[in-house]
């Protein structure tokens, strides 16, 4: 919880919070006002903060490295402190030219084949939780907390070779960086994720696999082998951005089925929707709002954006403009033209996509199968993360056969 | 009947892999996961539709179908 209650919002098109829970219980309910009535929102809170949301806005945003730098990509009070090229956390917050080599070095373990590989371990995970939450003998089960947030865990941690017990220390991290972002918390270092990291690149050394990190440990750039901060930078980003992302997205796309029986029925009757209903819960619930800093004066949208502004690039929001999309607010499981922006757009295009498309895939088959019938408990309980992930965190399922 | 042909923009191409998913017999990925365009010249007749849903789905327009 925030130390200090975040003032309300009294105007979202001039005194927009993106981190207050006022957000997180009706976003897409703002971006729709907004794209009619002020499509690029500004706010002077985070030292002042742009939020566009119309699709053509955000893909140019999105494609522009030269007035946006991913230098900071979480809206905070203040801005980072560690210097453009690289960013705190490769490649994601680097820009060009550098980007293209800490993004190339992760594409072989990410490309659709190498997925293919993890799929197994995906799909053990999910009967394990499902034989759990069967043996458990209730028919009351949290789809969050209890099935979706631990399936990214396990593949990543093997993937990275770490123990799949560590999974619940990943989570605090990541909450404290990607939903408290900007609260003053006096931690301890040894119970951060630099200081859990920083132990075992030291133990990996000593001991290299065919992991991900060994991979990192020994890869080299022109002869030069990558600098620490290089390789815990990645290796953070893989764990951060891979496990509250596909949560959400699992967790919202239960959430979408335990209210419409129909698409229930037709995914269970129709295996050839799959594919279509899949891109269709990326679109409609896209868990991640991006940010850019605005490195040189640019206009946007008519706006005048300035050196050191922050930008939001609410991928959710493109998902949902009708300029961009038929039926725009309509959920349609079987969309045929769905050109979705949910991993982004341009030369940061989501590296984990595959993989995220695989779990989220596997988790709903699973799922499905088991449960084919369900329903929120408690549709008011249902809580939502804030920030700039939007996914169910709390979610009681009640399992109707 | 006419034919199509598909144009595929590498550059523009950044691996959302979404054309490879719907359209294998069209496009392959490479080891990074960009696309590889596997028909040079018309598209047979039975892939055509397929050509135009690989199309209507890359997030980058890096697809075009030419009549
Ligand atoms: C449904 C789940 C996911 C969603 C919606 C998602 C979304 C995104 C988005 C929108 C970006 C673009 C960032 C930008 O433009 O600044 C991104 C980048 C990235 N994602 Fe994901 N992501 C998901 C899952 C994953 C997973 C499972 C991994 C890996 C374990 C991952 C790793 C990355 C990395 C490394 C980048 C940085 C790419 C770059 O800057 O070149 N993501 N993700
Ligand atoms: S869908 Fe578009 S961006 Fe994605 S791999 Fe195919 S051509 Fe490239």
């Amino acid at each position: 919880m925030p130390d200090v209650p975040r003032p309300p919002v009294t105007d979202w098109a001039t005194d927009f919070d993106h981190t207050h829970p006022d957000y997180a219980a009706s976003a897409p309910e703002i971006w729709d006002e907004l794209r009619e009535t002020c499509p690029v929102a500004h706010t002077e809170r985070f030292g002042g903060a742009w939020l566009p949301t119309r699709h053509e806005d955000v893909a140019r945003i999105a494609k522009d490295t030269d007035n946006f730098s991913s230098q900071g990509i979480i809206v905070t009070d203040w801005r980072p402190d560690v210097p453009r090229p690289m960013g705190y956390a490769p490649p994601i917050t680097s820009d060009p030219p550098f980007h293209a080599i800490a993004r190339g070095l992760l594409l072989q373990f990410f490309s659709p084949k190498a997925i293919d590989g993890w799929e197994a371990t995906a799909r053990a995970t999910c009967r394990e939780l499902i034989a759990e939450i069967k043996a458990s003998g209730t028919d009351l089960v949290d789809g969050a907390a209890d099935y979706a947030q631990h399936i990214p865990v396990r593949v990543i941690a093997d993937m990275l070779d770490l123990p799949r017990e560590d999974g619940d220390k990943f989570r605090v991290f990541i909450h404290r960086i990607m939903e408290e972002p900007g609260q003053n918390q006096v931690l301890d270092y040894e119970d951060t994720l630099e200081a859990y990291l920083s132990r075992k690149i030291i133990e990996r050394r000593e001991n290299l696999g065919d992991d991900l990190i060994s991979y990192l440990c020994n890869a080299d750039v022109e002869g030069m082998a990558l600098e620490d901060r290089h390789i815990f930078g990645t290796i953070a980003l893989l764990i951060i951005a891979g496990i509250d992302t596909t949560w959400s997205g699992i967790g919202s796309s239960i959430w979408h089925l335990a209210q419409n029986p129909v698409d229930r029925k037709r995914w269970l009757t129709d295996p050839e929707v799959r594919p279509f209903a899949l891109e269709e819960f990326l679109r409609f619930y896209a868990p991640v709002t991006m940010a850019r800093l605005v490195a040189e004066d640019v206009e946007v949208g008519g706006c005048p954006m300035k050196e050191g502004d922050w930008t939001l690039l609410p991928f959710p929001s493109a998902n949902r403009d009708p300029e961009a999309f038929d039926n725009a607010d309509e959920f349609v499981i079987d969309r045929q033209r769905n050109r979705h922006t949910a991993f982004g757009l341009g030369i940061h295009r989501c590296v984990g996509s595959n993989l995220a498309r695989m779990e989220m895939r596997v988790a709903i088959e699973e799922w499905m199968d088991a449960f084919p019938d369900f329903e929120l408990a408690d549709p008011e309980s249902v809580t939502w993360s804030t920030g700039q992930v939007r996914g169910p965190r709390a979610m009681s399922i009640r399992i109707t056969s | 009947m006419p034919t199509v042909k598909i144009k595929y923009d590498r550059d523009a191409c950044q691996g959302h892999n979404r054309c490879y998913m719907l359209a294998p017999e069209l496009f392959d990925t490479d080891d990074e996961g960009y696309a590889i365009l596997l028909v040079e010249g018309d598209v047979p007749a039975e892939l055509e539709e397929k050509a135009r849903l690989a199309a209507d789905n890359c997030p980058e327009f890096a697809i075009e179908i030419i009549d």
